[in-house]
């Protein structure tokens, strides 16, 4: 039901982990429909200079928040502003229909992030 | 690699023996059984020699069992067979909140029809207080369906009590027995039970066969009209080599049943004893009374993760379980089963089953409890709820509940 690059992806996943020193962290999702996505970034001169995340979820809430990472490092804001989760998937070669919904969902916390990257760095 | 199959509450391959008696009937022995010359003559007989297997591993009589497609069937048949018999008489069904769908979306779809529905709690373990069920009777209620043992939590219902509680009201009473024949003993008689459906898959026979118990003199309303088979019972040319299997892995579960039990009991609780002893923030989902459960059913919640990504993580490893997450269910919500148990919502999530079978060995099991503590540690540590402060404590407030 998964493409290679998600199961890549889920297998080994890419910038796992938390920043000590982020300068801005989003989470999305909640427990109740099983996802959580929690992403840290580290923005200098306006660039991503580096982003790890932490997963609660099935097998596309883990690929898609590798992948958000893998697309997002070393891009300026408003270029990780512009990804979408449409996008992710795409990168991914897709995602199985009932997962669209649930799961795809890492861009938004990328998203997340980088707001409370501008409120705490304006 | 090393192909290890636990998921046997979902499926069952079919024993070798059992295929061997059914090739007969897709070659030389083709008649269909309704047929008076000698093609048919010499299937009929096998199909009344599969209901003497099936009646004789549950205490009835052959004419009380009736051949159908699977468990769905015949839980369909029995409850709106009864409902529909017995509309002069109440309009009130009395379940509960743990059946499995084909029982629970049957008992809705009759609510939506206008039918009265009740759906008995259960507690944190996950079982029934059957003061609720008396107190649950009305002078129109016509049926009580209890499954008599639960697909995801191996619970085991006092059936035997319920029907005891069913004969004092007159009331008639159904169980899902999918998931205990061939595992426990299940007798008709001692039971009181008026309707009980098998299914063959479960038992090592195949897919797309299973029966039903009707005992003698129950009014049934027939949803399937045409041909006489099945004593108007059920139309449709049968399913003569399903039939035969399901009757030979019907007779083999018979012989072997005592032996099986303790046999999976014993690694069952090895499984569960080394879970338990080495993978710490876990949850039994389930009673803890081991001789209350399913003597190969086993289900664990991992804290901190979710279901569907440490069941494909252990698919990695050729290992097959199943488990109660949304992901696997095909919705947006957990097991409805972990949600009348009130199990916390992130903690339904992860509950993991493995239900182990006759051809599971100690070497199985030691090999998931060799790769089972590593992954659940390396999903952890990729999981924003692990080690920040929160606990894998049960909810208080139950708000995953349905259907109660």
């Amino acid at each position: 039901m998964y493409t290679d690059k998600v199961m890549d992806h889920f297998t080994n996943p890419r910038n796992v982990g938390e920043i000590e020193d982020a300068n801005g962290v989003g989470e999305v999702g909640n427990a109740s429909c099983g996802d959580i996505m929690k992403i840290f970034l580290k923005v200098e001169d306006n660039i991503i200079k580096d982003v790890k995340f932490k997963t609660f979820g099935c097998g596309a809430a883990i690929a898609t928040s590798s992948m958000v990472t893998e697309m997002a490092i070393g891009k300026t804001i408003d270029e990780a502003l512009a990804l979408s989760n449409q996008a992710v998937a795409e990168a991914l070669d897709g995602l199985p229909a009932q997962k669209m919904h649930c799961s795809n969902l890492a861009a938004d916390a990328l998203h997340e992030a980088i707001k409370n990257y501008r409120e705490h760095n304006s | 690699m090393n192909r290890i199959y636990l998921d046997y509450n979902a499926t069952s391959p079919v024993r070798p023996e059992v295929l061997e008696v059914m090739l007969p009937f897709y070659k030389e022995q083709f008649g269909n059984p309704s047929s008076v010359h000698w093609a048919g003559r010499q299937v009929s007989g096998a199909l009344e020699k599969a209901r003497e297997q099936v009646a004789a591993l549950i205490n009835a009589s052959p004419a009380e069992i009736v051949f159908v497609s699977c468990g769905s069937e015949g839980d369909n048949m029995a409850i709106k067979g009864t409902l529909t018999a017995l509309k002069g008489k109440g309009n009130h069904v009395i379940t509960t909140a743990v059946e499995h769908p084909a029982v629970l979306e049957t008992c809705e779809a009759l609510a939506k029809e206008g039918y009265d529905v009740t759906f008995l709690p259960v507690d944190k373990d996950g079982q029934l207080d059957l003061a609720d069920l008396e107190k649950a009777i009305t002078d129109k209620t016509v049926l009580i369906s209890v499954m008599w043992a639960n697909n995801e939590t191996g619970n085991i219902y006092p059936i035997e009590e319920i029907g005891k509680i069913a004969k004092k009201y007159n009331i008639r009473f159904h169980t899902d027995a999918v998931q205990a024949v061939g595992k426990i003993p299940v007798d008709v008689q001692k039971a009181n039970v008026d309707l009980l459906v098998i299914s063959g898959h479960k038992i090592g026979a195949p897919k797309g066969v299973g029966a039903i118990y009707i005992r003698r003199g129950t009014r049934m309303a027939t949803f399937l009209h045409g041909g006489h088979q099945e004593r108007n019972r059920r139309a449709g040319t049968q399913n003569v080599a399903g039939i035969v299997g399901l009757g030979k892995a019907c007779e083999i579960a018979g012989a072997e049943l005592d032996d099986y039990y303790k046999r999976v009991r014993l690694l069952r609780d090895r499984l569960e004893d080394g879970i338990l002893s080495q993978v710490p923030d876990i949850k039994l989902n389930g009673t803890p009374d081991r001789d209350q459960r399913l003597p190969n059913t086993l289900n664990v919640s991992f804290a901190y993760i979710e279901g569907e990504s440490l069941l494909l993580n252990l698919d990695m490893f050729g290992i097959a379980a199943s488990s109660g997450s949304a992901c696997t269910s095909g919705s947006l919500e957990p097991s409805h089963v972990m949600g009348a148990m009130c199990v916390e919502v992130t903690l339904a999530h992860s509950s993991t089953r493995f239900s182990l079978g006759p051809e599971t060995t100690a070497e199985d099991i030691d090999k998931v409890l060799e790769v089972l503590p590593a992954t659940v540690q390396r999903l952890r540590d990729m999981s924003p709820l692990y080690n920040c402060g929160r606990t894998a404590e049960g909810c208080e407030t139950c708000e995953t509940v349905r259907r109660i």
